[in-house]
């Protein structure tokens, strides 16, 4: 079979939201420019965070182009750190940092879009990635993550998921949620209609019945 | 989706548009006239000779602004846009469609029944401030324009529809005379539609306000991913915006032809704004172009509240929707194409 999909760290964040706000994204590519223009923006605002500097025992790199042939699965870190670690062959243990802009608790789409970069990390650097953190920009705190046997699993699982609404281009129905309030792309999925309780030919029967 | 739905229009011949920061900076004859952010605009229509630089023109094609370009005669040359919006799925479903009998019947069903009962509504609407005298002529138009409507739910071909269609269209356009007031509109008369080129002036302003709303829905169209040009109830034919075409139905009456008589009736235009050349052609004077243009901004930003999605939206807004609506029909999201519809 032809294998040439790639699941992007990002979609992991957006199918973990809402499978059919992942699917919109990726499968119908509906808003890329938005999003793009976004994700620059963002970029820019990240170019000064804290990071260690002490050079000796570590080294920040920003922007890391990631990816795992394994999973086929690619897209950009916005920090490394790699530690100073004897144990390991390249003398470094990178330890991934998700940058997340605003007050908000840790959601399993935080920590499922981390552990994907440190299963690229572990396939890229050939060593054991255990642990990584997101920085919450707002709350101007770390929160570590261990990535451990669940976390993997849901994450594995996710970009298998993801790889099967790739390959089959399917849209799963809108399920209309508290969440889709919040959801910028709501105006373009209409919950409200597509989520199947709207009938339009009640709707066209309505528009032609009318009083003569 | 947008909000903002500013269209920069270019009217002065040799205006120069270059972009200063996040700006749009319009320059005649060395002087500037205007600076407009682009995070606000939607499109640039330039209706007479103008110059955009590369580095705008890069930066409205990135940000999704659609740029076209009209002869001096007000035809269409050109739109400008980037890469195509949606995916080639969505297309390719477009296409299957459209190659489909059944499928193409039952849109253009919809299309049509959009289009005839807006003609109704504004007959309607026109009816409650029209002169006595002309009451019971209209009366009898949205009589006829409901028979229609009803004719369609039944048509079993896409030429039985277009028939109707046609019929349908006679019966509103005969309507128009009543719709000129005395008074206001004096030195105005309609005696049917004529274009290409429009020999009266009522022609002159329906021709203008249906090419300035084709290009709002060929824009919406193609901001959704939909092919423009690959249409369900007019016939594709090369250089033709078929669907586009198909969109701007329901919009006919309920945008431009209010537009156009309530402009008339209230003498913001009168017969002196137009010049004849000697051939026939009817055609707006700058001016009266100019003010033209104007209302019709203004008049996409009038509210209004679409009736199948049960929200406040703006006319301006209202082709995007639908053109959405559309792409989720095609996809299949939608058991039917729900028009947009004045009133309940």
């Amino acid at each position: 079979m032809e294998r040439d999909t790639w699941v992007t760290l990002s979609a992991l964040q957006h199918l973990l939201f809402c499978e059919r706000q992942a699917a919109l994204i990726h499968v119908e590519r509906i808003w890329l420019e938005d999003l793009l223009t976004a994700s620059g923006r963002l970029l820019h605002e990240r170019v000064d965070l804290p990071g260690h500097d002490s050079r000796r025992t570590s080294r920040v790199e920003r922007a890391v182009l990631l990816g795992s042939d394994r999973l086929r699965v690619t897209g950009r870190a916005d920090l490394v750190e790699y530690l100073r670690d004897a144990t390991t062959p390249s003398g470094w243990r990178p330890y991934p940092v998700e940058v997340k802009h605003g007050r908000r608790k840790l959601l399993d789409a935080d920590r499922v879009q981390l552990c994907a970069q440190a299963l690229c990390l572990e396939e890229m650097h050939g060593v054991e990635v255990p642990e990584g953190a997101i920085f919450s920009g707002a709350q101007h705190r770390r929160h570590e993550v261990r990535f451990d046997a669940p976390l993997r699993r849901l994450t594995e699982e996710s970009i298998e998921r993801m790889h099967t609404l790739l390959r089959t281009q399917s849209v799963p129905t809108a399920v209309r949620a508290p969440k889709c309030d919040g959801c910028s792309l709501e105006p373009r999925c209409l919950p409200q209609v597509t989520a199947g309780q709207k009938r339009v030919r009640d709707y066209l029967r309505q528009r032609v019945t009318v009083e003569t | 989706m947008t909000t903002a739905l500013n269209t920069l229009f270019i009217t002065v011949e040799g205006t120069r548009l270059n972009k200063e920061g996040e700006c749009v900076v319009v320059t005649i004859q060395d002087e500037k006239k205007a600076e407009v952010p682009l995070r606000h605009l939607r499109s640039v229509v330039c209706l007479s000779r103008a110059w955009l630089t590369p580095e705008l023109m890069e930066s409205c094609i990135e940000s999704g602004i659609h740029v076209s370009f009209f002869g001096v005669t007000g035809r269409f040359l050109a739109r400008v846009e980037g890469v195509p919006g949606g995916n080639v799925l969505l297309r390719r479903q477009q296409f299957r469609a459209a190659d489909d009998a059944a499928r193409t019947l039952e849109l253009a069903r919809a299309l049509v029944i959009g289009k005839v009962s807006n003609a109704r509504q504004f007959i309607l609407h026109a009816r409650r401030d029209a002169e006595a005298a002309h009451a019971s002529e209209l009366s009898e138009t949205a009589k006829r324009l409901a028979i229609h409507l009803r004719t369609l739910e039944s048509v079993s071909d896409l030429d039985a529809l277009r028939g109707v269609e046609g019929i349908a269209a006679r019966d509103y356009f005969e309507a128009f005379p009543a719709l000129l007031k005395k008074g206001g509109a004096e030195g105005f008369s309609f005696e049917g539609r004529n274009r290409r080129p429009p020999r009266d002036p009522m022609n002159a302003l329906l021709s203008f306000g249906y090419a300035l709303l084709l290009q709002d829905c060929a824009g919406a169209l193609s901001g959704v991913g939909l092919d423009p040009a690959v249409g369900f109830l007019h016939e594709e034919r090369p250089g033709r915006l078929s669907l586009a075409l198909d969109l701007m139905e329901e919009f006919r009456a309920p945008v431009v032809d209010r537009l156009v008589f309530s402009l008339v009736n209230r003498g913001q235009l009168k017969p002196e704004d137009f010049r004849t050349e000697f051939a026939g052609a009817v055609l707006l004077r700058d001016e009266a172009r100019k003010a033209f243009l104007v209302a019709y901004q203004t008049a996409k930003q009038a509210k209004v509240r679409h009736a199948f999605l049960e929200q406040e939206t703006t006319w301006g807004m209202a082709p995007h929707l639908q053109a959405l609506l559309l792409a989720r029909t095609v996809r299949g999201e939608l058991d039917a194409y729900p028009p947009f519809a004045m009133h309940g």
